[in-house]
């Protein structure tokens, strides 16, 4: 009995509680949602319509009349979804079996784990309900104020550099054991190009992490509470002269930062590893069915994760001036955090369209451009940022 | 004698290429802004917005039969539009009107008449043919069948389709 006592129950269920609702309820959804709004925004853009027709089939259920909701066409992910789940799985003869199939799936997982250092809210207390609810079953289930980030770990910066930079094996595998050439030349270039722009990645984080002192993304996000956001530090409701000084190295890190992060999640203008007119379609050519789909929610899922991780950095995560956060307890304080929640989750829907506007306006990077850009300016730049930045910091 | 181009001199701005991000992506935002606000012309949303207001005076759509201000049937089953049918798309039972049918002068009438709309063309060479002006082209373009014997008009069908006409030829009148 003192085994089943031990075990902190509270501390599982928490967890798993926050894992199911990030991925399943809120990521997925924003995923397929992404490929929707990517579809939509690329064909207001082109002076076009976009897939404005797939409604809900509620007529299928036994309903009088099918559910366009209000812009049409939202139903299309998931006609999209099961399209995917319902065509032909087929594997091409040539190809290298295991590391085949272990692609796909290399591709969508460090995506979906680096979320989890991801601090998606501030805290919630949902005692007020747990309480009551508890006392109905005769035990006794509140536990105060729960973070809202599924693993709060202190180098949570450089875990998401570590896990995401596994996503490469994914491309690399699906490249090399396609056993064809176009795959093959797609998996090499993004093999390069990862790893070139992880380094600028890594070092246009450093300036936040100097000026916050601290690598984990709870502490950074406390920081910019504290002291307004990293990029927008009036936020606070304060402008002292150290804030200025600082926002010049900090909007530079932004920008390389920024630029790093689209190479990272091959997104045009540097979509070389799949570049429709020279590779075919890169490193998915051979793919079809829910392995093909695993690499293109794999790239949406990475998508958010770099978004999540630029609100956390320099957009001040879950906060929004004037809310406070959820930890004064009962009904308000829920619901305060569940304002943060959505508050986190709108920065992130904003960079994604930023990222899809983007993608629709550049024309992709030639090869050696891609490289020089990432070694001979972006990598200087972020290198010099950091010393700026310790320089502004020891003289103010 | 070769010809130099020189190359342009780029300024600090134009190689910096941020400037022209921003200039390009400013220029995408507008096109979305119109498109949002509706300013941009976008092509025809068919099933909702139909054709049939646009359709230009010569269209020709699907060959139908009419009858004149009398309700008689302006057909007189000569065949000639049988004939000129390239795809051979026309085919008519002729047979006599009955002594007692108060337009028995006309002697003939199409016990049957059927157009296949899978083989018609919409050339319109039927309509031209006609000495009666029995026949004509309308502007009913969206045809569509379950079947092949569903895409036959047949007599019945095709008056539906025609309904009246008071053409130019009357000659049928004065000997009613």
């Amino acid at each position: 009995m003192d085994f089943i006592h031990s075990i902190p129950w509270f501390l599982i269920f928490a967890s798993l509680a926050k894992t199911i609702f990030i991925i399943f309820l809120v990521v997925l959804p924003m995923v397929s949602y992404t490929v929707y709004a990517e579809r939509r925004v690329s064909a207001l853009i082109q002076d076009r319509v976009g897939p404005n027709r797939t409604g809900f089939p509620l007529t299928l259920l036994g309903f009088k009349k099918d559910f366009s909701p209000f812009l049409g066409g939202l139903g299309q992910p998931v006609a999209d979804a099961v399209k995917f789940l319902l065509k032909e799985d087929f594997t091409p003869g040539h190809v290298n079996k295991p590391y085949f199939w272990l692609a796909p799936a290399l591709a969508m997982m460090p995506a979906l784990i680096t979320l989890a250092a991801i601090p998606f809210g501030s805290v919630l207390d949902l005692d007020f309900l747990l309480i009551p609810l508890g006392h109905l079953f005769g035990a006794e289930w509140g536990h105060g104020p729960v973070k809202m980030i599924i693993s709060d770990m202190n180098v949570g910066l450089l875990f998401m550099f570590a896990i995401s930079s596994v996503s490469v094996y994914g491309i690399v595998l699906a490249g090399w054991s396609s056993n064809s050439k176009y795959p093959f030349l797609g998996g090499i270039r993004s093999t390069s190009q990862m790893i070139s722009y992880e380094l600028c990645m890594g070092l246009s984080a450093v300036p936040v992490l100097l000026v916050a002192s601290s690598s984990g993304l709870s502490s950074i996000v406390n920081y910019q509470v504290a002291h307004g956001w990293l990029l927008l530090p009036f936020t606070d409701g304060s402008l002292t002269l150290r804030e200025i000084l600082l926002w010049i190295p900090i909007a530079i890190a932004f920008v390389t930062f920024t630029i790093s992060m689209f190479a990272e999640t091959n997104r045009l203008p540097f979509d070389l590893p799949e570049s429709e007119t020279e590779l075919v379609a890169g490193y998915h050519t051979e793919y079809s069915s829910m392995k093909f789909a695993l690499f293109f929610l794999g790239e949406y899922t990475a998508m958010i994760a770099g978004s999540a991780l630029i609100v956390v950095l320099f957009f001040g995560g879950w906060h929004l001036p004037f809310i406070p956060d959820g930890s004064r307890g009962g009904f308000w304080g829920a619901i305060f955090g569940f304002v943060n929640i959505t508050a986190f989750f709108a920065k992130v829907a904003m960079l994604l369209v930023v990222f899809i506007w983007v993608r629709w306006t550049l024309p992709r990077f030639r090869y050696d451009q891609l490289m020089k850009l990432g070694w001979l300016y972006l990598f200087e730049i972020a290198l010099a940022n950091i010393f700026l930045t310790a320089g502004i910091l020891a003289f103010t | 004698m070769a010809y130099i181009v020189p190359r342009p001199k780029l300024t600090f701005a134009e190689k910096m290429y941020l400037p022209s991000i921003v200039a390009g992506m400013a220029i995408t935002f507008k096109h979305l802004k119109r498109m949002l606000k509706g300013e941009t012309k976008v092509v025809m949303q068919y099933p909702e917005e139909k054709w049939d207001s646009n359709m230009p005076e010569h269209y020709r759509g699907a060959p139908t039969l009419v009858k004149d201000d009398h309700g008689r049937e302006r057909c007189v089953a000569c065949q000639l539009c049988e004939f000129i049918c390239p795809p051979r798309a026309i085919t008519i039972s002729p047979g006599e009107i009955p002594a007692e049918n108060k337009f028995a002068k006309v002697e003939k009438y199409p016990v049957e008449f059927k157009i296949d709309m899978i083989r018609c063309i919409y050339c319109g060479m039927c309509e031209e043919v006609c000495p009666e002006q029995a026949i004509f082209l309308r502007k009913d373009y969206a045809i569509t069948g379950t079947s092949r014997a569903e895409m036959v008009n047949d007599k019945e069908k095709l008056y539906e389709m025609g309904g009246v006409f008071d053409g130019l030829i009357h000659k049928w009148n004065p000997k009613k």
